[in-house]
């Protein structure tokens, strides 16, 4: 039987020493009636060998990487992951372990969380970072969440509709059962109007919530928003996107009082979805409010440094139902990976990946809206690594055109951008460090 | 011999002009970036992260692994967390192309792979637990809890009924109330007998037509099988309630017994625990859920759905089920961990899984059975897969603490059970030691235990002595807290 040691002789010793005849003796505390006395009807058990050849026959029927250049983008990227991140995250010492509660027994585990933290606080100009939270959906759910603790209003909450159209379904639903209305405010222009949002903000709102740069790519007037939520009392919550940060303004130069993301870019395969990475960030004066773990710096009996779970008072295991947030089991080995990429790009990667995505989607975007039948969506607006263009006839002719030649593009603005204004025959082009020149030329060959 | 030169932090080992990645010159024509980003998108300096090398981040990692207890280089018997081996198997294969490299947003054509493997996933999990529908959205068992119990208030709030309460016992994992008190709902604890089960009187004197949910972990916190499942479920739904199982602890019952035949209407399970994820030092975890038929249409989406062609073939396709609350994350859900859980369940099958329980309640058994004559288990004789023993009398007649016991433990070379919980044990220590451990290994844990409690108490205080840190100051942590290195220089500033 699979990963089990103890011999039939052992068993035997060991029904002795607890005083019983038999494995089934150890289960008589379940009522006779309520055991299932057949064997569950599941797929038969395979070898490894076997369990290989089934992966990889699953494998094949899926269309991944591969032969097929990737310019999808809605939140899940393919940047590059230098081996030596998977190297460090393959240390089961990491992986093997828990949350690290003995702090003598997981220094390891701690430090590294510590200076993931001091990485995010480098990274987004903010004070304080928890150790992560799950991703970057719900992280924007906490961040409304604890906004409503920090302000003291629970009634209403305004999110611009530029926000990935998933954390905005995310977050509707955190909210669906505790009474507080969420605001979506319009944006038909691809990106918010400040006028427009001031209207939309009053003195009962609890934070403004911003994607910058947003679900379509573009730049949002970020100063300009968080400071419209100060102007009423509220937060600004800020959900970036980390690898723009080399070059734009970070959320603590612009007045976030909270920031999160999505961190798959740092370091994170793209693995249909998940396990992500949901970072958060803010002032110094919102901690004791902060959902997730904290690690601390301290000393231990001999004065030596050391590393440990911090202000626990604010989580479930120790305030139950008055914690600030329900989370427990956190993203801890994509922390890890987090952490060994930003130190591996330092500030010098960390610009040149950003200027890479740049310039390459802005030579992207010159070609393709060269194409006939293509244009952009939001001409004229400043953008990082994604943007939107319009194809004349609907997008699925033009999508598959591109996948016969070898590109997957997307998401169309369908389904994944319903309820953003005007949407319709849009597509959303993600072009990262990876794409080539090469590759660009030829999606516009083939669309031409 | 340990490197402590390598295992500074990161900030201190950086030098300016030191770097590791190195990424290819811009193949396209290149503009100045003031001509692409208006001046006032810009940071006037890139963020001041630290400049090292690839072999330095490579050593300082490497050797901070080493600070690190965990399954693979000792004995982690931390109770209600399951820490069972990880097979390598399932970090070869869900690293293959084809499978780690898919992205979310491709269409359901394109991933028929993928989507046939969760949807087997779903089934499996649906098998065992005794329940027909499933979402594997959650990120963890918290979350799972928390959409469980949207998911039970969407179901009343369609009947029109107004249930604002959900009751647990006090012995309940504090996410319970956590992800109560979160979804909206008035929390209400629930006192337990003194044997630590669920008190019948009380939980009658607390229903009522305001009752949405009685959540309740089976085997409970204190590994003891609740005999009243079934009246306790009963009263339950007399009341017009539901019956959530934590399902924290299914590494005790899988193949023996099922929730859904028990009286459970949800659970969730956890799937770095049971199925083994693994526990990444923290997570990331997969907290699926299971509920009843009747629920199954409020189920975040998207879920994995099996149609037949005209042809005959099959094809998978995601969706969202007719009255759900919607997502409760981006994406499909954990799928790294997911696909873990399935290779471990493939490679187990029914009787696998069945041995695996079985061996899970021998090896806890058997460890109760060696230490029950020096640390007293109030719960009895017998336990499924855990125990709680009480270090009272220990301390009471001695003066060693479980926290001694946990930290000397460290020297010994066994990560500590976990300590003071559940509440209502005095002095808890909860001990988990799963099924991928031999007699050999448990021996020498009680072997362990027993020496140190022979031990000076004055040098217990001071325990652990082995390890690279000895007892941290958690108080001046709390007070003034330090959550990120500064720089030397700015420290003085500020």
């Amino acid at each position: 039987m699979a990963y089990l040691y103890n011999t039939p002789d052992q068993q035997r010793e060991m029904l002795e020493s607890i005083g019983v005849d038999s494995l089934a003796a150890l289960f008589e505390q379940i009522p006779e009636p309520l055991q299932l006395g057949r064997l569950l009807n599941l797929p038969p058990a395979l070898t490894e060998i076997e369990l290989e050849s089934h992966i990889q026959d699953l494998a094949s029927r899926n269309r991944a990487g591969g032969g097929q250049v990737s310019f999808l983008g809605g939140g899940s990227y393919d940047h590059f992951i230098p081996a030596a991140v998977d190297a460090v995250a393959s240390r089961s010492e990491f992986y093997t372990a828990y949350t690290p509660y003995q702090a003598e027994a997981s220094q390891g585990s701690l430090q590294a969380f510590f200076e993931y933290q001091t990485l995010i606080c480098q990274l987004t100009g903010m004070d304080v970072s928890n150790a992560s939270l799950y991703e970057g959906g719900t992280a924007v759910s906490e961040a409304v969440f604890m906004s409503m603790r920090v302000t003291d209003r629970h009634r209403k909450v305004a999110i611009l509709e530029t926000v990935h159209p998933e954390y905005r379904q995310v977050c509707q639903t955190y909210l669906q059962q505790v009474n507080c209305e969420l605001v979506t405010i319009p944006c038909p222009g691809g990106t918010a109007d400040v006028a427009v949002v001031k209207k939309l903000l009053d003195d009962q709102t609890a934070c403004l919530v911003v994607q910058h740069p947003n679900f379509v790519g573009c730049l949002e007037e970020a100063r300009e928003l968080t400071a419209a939520a100060h102007a009423v009392g509220a937060l600004a919550v800020v959900s970036f996107d980390p690898l723009s940060l080399g070059w734009l303004a970070r959320p603590g130069e612009y007045g976030a009082d909270i920031a999160v993301a999505e961190g798959q870019s740092l370091g994170i395969p793209l693995q249909y979805g998940g396990p992500y990475l949901g970072i958060m960030a803010c002032k110094q004066e919102y901690v004791r409010k902060m959902p997730g773990r904290l690690i601390g710096e301290t000393v231990d009996r001999l004065g030596r440094r050391s590393f440990v779970l911090n202000l626990q008072a604010r989580e479930q295991h120790i305030r139950r139902e008055k914690a600030t947030s329900n989370i427990c089991t956190n993203q801890g080995l994509m922390a890890l990976r987090a952490t060994v990429y930003l130190s591996l790009l330092g500030p010098t990667g960390l610009r040149e990946v950003g200027e890479l995505c740049l310039q390459k989607s802005h030579y992207a975007a010159e070609r393709l809206a060269q194409v006939p039948g293509i244009q952009l969506a939001f001409p004229g607006k400043p953008f990082f690594k994604e943007f939107v263009i319009e194809t004349a006839g609907g997008t699925a002719p033009w999508i598959a055109r591109a996948q016969a030649a070898g590109f997957d593009l997307g998401p169309s603005l369908g389904p994944a951008g319903a309820g953003l204004s005007g949407t319709g025959n849009r597509i959303l082009v993600a072009v990262t460090e990876r794409r080539t020149r090469d590759e660009i030329d030829r999606l516009v060959a083939a669309w031409s | 011999m340990r490197n402590t030169l390598a295992t500074q932090l990161l900030f201190e080992l950086s030098k300016p002009g030191r770097r590791a990645a190195v990424f290819p010159a811009c193949d396209v024509p290149v503009r100045p970036v003031a001509e692409l980003l208006p001046a006032s998108q810009l940071s006037p300096s890139a963020p001041a992260l630290p400049e090292v090398t690839e072999p330095e981040v490579i050593r300082h990692f490497v050797n901070l692994s080493t600070k690190n207890m965990s399954v693979d280089t000792h004995f982690y018997p931390l109770g209600s967390c399951t820490m069972k081996y990880n097979p390598k198997r399932h970090e070869r294969l869900s690293s293959v192309a084809g499978i780690v490299d898919i992205h979310p947003n491709r269409p359901d054509e394109d991933v028929q792979g993928m989507l046939e493997l969760l949807c087997t996933m779903q089934q499996m999990l649906a098998e065992i637990a005794g329940l027909p529908a499933v979402s594997l959205q959650p990120a963890a068992g918290a979350q799972g809890e928390f959409t469980a119990l949207l998911v039970a208030s969407a179901y009343f709030r369609a009947r029109g009924e107004q249930r604002t309460k959900v009751l647990f016992p006090n012995s309940a994992h504090g996410t319970n109330p956590a992800s109560a008190a979160l979804a909206g709902f008035e929390c209400v604890q629930l006192g337990s007998t003194p044997n630590g089960f669920i008190d019948l009187a009380e939980l009658r004197k607390h229903l009522d037509s305001r009752t949405a949910v009685f959540m309740v972990t089976n085997p409970n916190t204190l590994g003891m099988f609740e005999r009243e499942i079934p009246e306790v479920a009963r009263l339950v739904h007399e009341a017009g309630g539901l019956v959530y199982i934590d399902g924290a602890n299914m590494n005790a019952i899988c193949g023996i017994t099922r929730p859904g035949d028990f009286g459970g209407d949800m659970m969730h399970y956890n799937v770095h625990k049971t199925f083994t994820g693994p526990h990444g030092a923290g997570g990331p975890g997969a907290g699926p859920i299971a509920v009843r038929d009747f629920l199954a249409d409020y189920l975040p989406g998207p879920i994995v759905t099996k149609e037949t062609r005209a042809d005959g073939t099959a094809f998978y396709r995601r969706s969202t089920p007719a009255r759900s609350i919607g997502r409760v994350r981006s994406f499909f859900g954990n799928v790294g961990i997911l696909v873990r859980g399935y290779l471990y369940l493939r490679t187990l099958g029914a009787a696998g899984v069945r041995a695996m329980s079985e061996n899970a309640v021998l090896n806890a058994n058997y460890v109760l059975s060696k230490l029950k004559d020096v640390l007293p288990v109030p719960q009895g004789d017998r336990c499924m897969h855990e125990f709680v023993a009480s270090g009272k009398p220990l301390k009471d007649a001695r003066g060693i603490s479980t926290m001694d016991i946990a930290k000397r433990l460290l020297d010994f070379g066994f990560h500590a059970p976990t300590v003071y919980f559940p509440l209502v044990v005095a002095e808890a220590l909860m001990v988990e030691p799963t099924e991928t451990e031999s007699k050999e290994t448990l021996d020498a844990f009680v072997d362990a235990i027993r020496r140190i409690v022979a031990e000076d108490p004055e040098f217990l205080h001071q325990a652990p002595y082995e390890t690279p840190i000895s007892r941290p100051d958690d108080v001046r942590a709390a007070r003034q807290p330090i959550l990120k290195w500064v720089a030397p220089n700015a420290a003085a500033s500020s």
